[in-house]
């Protein structure tokens, strides 16, 4: 018998297995059932819900401070870049920007977040596909910026650290350099990212070719971020609606047309350099001034409904928030990265066989809270 | 399309739907029984070329439940927010849109574990999130639960 009281061979000789919830490569508890006939892939249902806490429920009895310190878990390793969809929404709301130097320090935090996520991501994807070595390789960067995270934002996963009107406290003095010094370390060691993995052999196989998706499917499963812009699809938020200043620094928007998973993963690749282009812009031009706008103490939105947008690691990150004019939001919506990326995993997988799905599981980049909520 | 323009497109096929132009998108409140025609209309027309739904979700208003469909063409670069009106709480039905997005399959998962809403013609309207046993609709204004606690 499967785990849902059906039997485990189909009528049409189709073997059904369940893989997940406590499957080490679907990095969390995402529990997929898979129909099979032998090794190829017919169906894959992803069953969800495992770590439900109904995120937007709760937001709706707390207050417009409160309710960002939630989002921190839902896509835990983009904090940062929650919090500040959420802090941006509010201020959409109240009509006030953040200040000058809160706007760099957001824009700092966001990449440097974007820079760490990318990192595990890479050394999950290699570990999932055979190769344990990356894995260290990452997490050596990777901790570099956590501990620059911590000495600022007294965290290493769960910021907290934007709030409406700009951030929480001031930076860290040692902030600057440190982050410098990561920076040159990420310079010097990203090439030894690509000798250890990109080129090798049995990598390229399982991942050239496997999970395509086009374009135009890219766009009609709502796919974001890396996974859409690996099929062609122009779709990075800091291009198209530049929030905080993205539109003063220079950076690439990395296209690729291969739509496989080879192609998910130069791009995250590529992005990497990108985000380490545009901390190196700001780092030296922090403005001086005010980390936190004035805002008052309890904060009231007008009537009305405020949309935000913002490009975290893995995509468009939408915060809805419906305003009735208390001090807590009517309702909220998250349109998250994850949600819609992994609504195409059916189609990516489909035809496959069943090691080519943890090849698309690693590059899909999933992180299951924030699918959950 | 200018605002303008996405106006009297609407209007020429729903003279009952009312605009707010207030917030930072065009919203186009329509009834909820005339939602699948137009919707179909946006997608396919050449002008309009809606073909990324970026965010749908649903409002429960207490008297009545408005789903709200954010829409945005990758060609044309416009946005327009369409909500349909669904009048009976008791028993919300609306037509699909998951034969036009792929993504409203899910989406609209998530609606109907959430709030109730049926999806007519879905593919496989399920809970998502919920387990299958699980009573009520969490996410509508009535809902109570023994284990809720006032904070």
């Amino acid at each position: 018998m499967g785990l849902l009281g059906e039997d485990i061979v189909t009528e049409d000789g189709e073997f059904v297995i369940n893989m997940g919830p406590q499957h080490p490569s679907t990095h969390g508890v995402l529990h997929l059932k898979i129909w099979l006939d032998g090794e190829t892939i017919k169906r894959v249902q992803p069953h969800l819900g495992y770590i439900h806490r109904s995120i937007e429920k709760m937001s709706e009895n707390l207050s417009y401070r409160n309710f960002i310190f939630a989002t921190s878990r839902m896509d835990y390793l983009s904090a940062h870049i929650n919090n500040e969809a959420c802090a941006l929404c509010v201020e959409k709301g109240l009509q006030i920007e953040a200040t000058p130097r809160a706007q760099v320090i957001r824009i700092l935090m966001a990449e440097l977040t974007r820079l760490a996520s990318h990192q595990l991501w890479w050394g999950c994807t290699g570990l999932d596909l055979g190769a344990v070595t990356p894995f260290f390789y990452a997490f050596r960067e990777r901790e570099a910026i956590m501990g620059i995270m911590e000495e600022t934002c007294g965290a290493r996963l769960t910021m907290n650290y934007m709030v409406p009107g700009g951030v929480m406290y001031d930076i860290h003095p040692n902030f600057q350099n440190r982050v410098k010094e990561v920076m040159k370390q990420v310079k010097d060691n990203l090439h030894e990212y690509f000798e250890i993995l990109t080129g090798n052999v049995i990598f390229e196989n399982r991942t050239k070719g496997v999970g395509y998706i086009s374009a135009e499917d890219a766009i009609s499963y709502g796919c974001t971020g890396p996974v859409a812009r690996a099929s062609g699809v122009s779709c990075d938020i800091r291009k198209w609606f530049p929030y905080e200043g993205y539109d003063k620094v220079q950076f690439d928007e990395i296209l690729d047309t291969g739509g496989d998973c080879y192609a998910r993963y130069m791009v995250r690749m590529k992005e990497m350099l990108q985000s380490v282009s545009i901390i190196e812009q700001l780092i030296d031009n922090i403005p001086e001034g005010d980390f936190q706008a004035k805002t008052k103490n309890v904060i009231k939105l007008p009537k009305g409904e405020f949309y935000q947008r913002v490009e975290t690691a893995r995509g468009e990150l939408g915060v809805f928030i419906v305003s009735d004019g208390a001090a807590s939001p009517y309702r909220i919506k998250y349109r998250s990265p994850n949600f819609s990326n992994l609504s195409a995993i059916e189609h990516m997988a489909k035809g496959a066989k069943i090691g080519d799905l943890i090849a698309i599981m690693a590059t899909l980049d999933l992180v299951i809270p924030d699918i959950d909520r | 399309m200018t605002n303008e323009e996405i106006k009297l497109f609407i209007s020429a096929h729903i003279p009952a739907a009312i605009y707010e132009e207030t917030g930072e998108f065009l919203n186009a409140i329509i009834p909820s029984e005339e939602l699948l025609p137009i919707m179909k209309e946006m997608r396919s027309n050449r002008d309009l070329n809606f073909d990324y739904l970026f965010c749908l979700t649903c409002i429960d208003w207490k008297d009545h439940l408005m789903m709200v469909y954010h829409l945005t063409s990758k060609k044309h670069k416009h946005t327009l927010v369409i909500k349909a009106k669904i009048t009976d709480v008791n028993d919300p039905k609306i037509e699909t849109v998951s034969g036009i997005w792929k993504t409203a399959i899910f989406h609209e998962r998530e609606v109907y574990d959430l709030f109730g809403v049926t999806f007519l013609n879905h593919p496989d309207l399920r809970r998502l999130f919920l387990m299958d046993d699980w009573e009520g609709w969490p996410l509508r204004k009535n809902y109570v639960d023994e284990n809720m606690i006032e904070i």
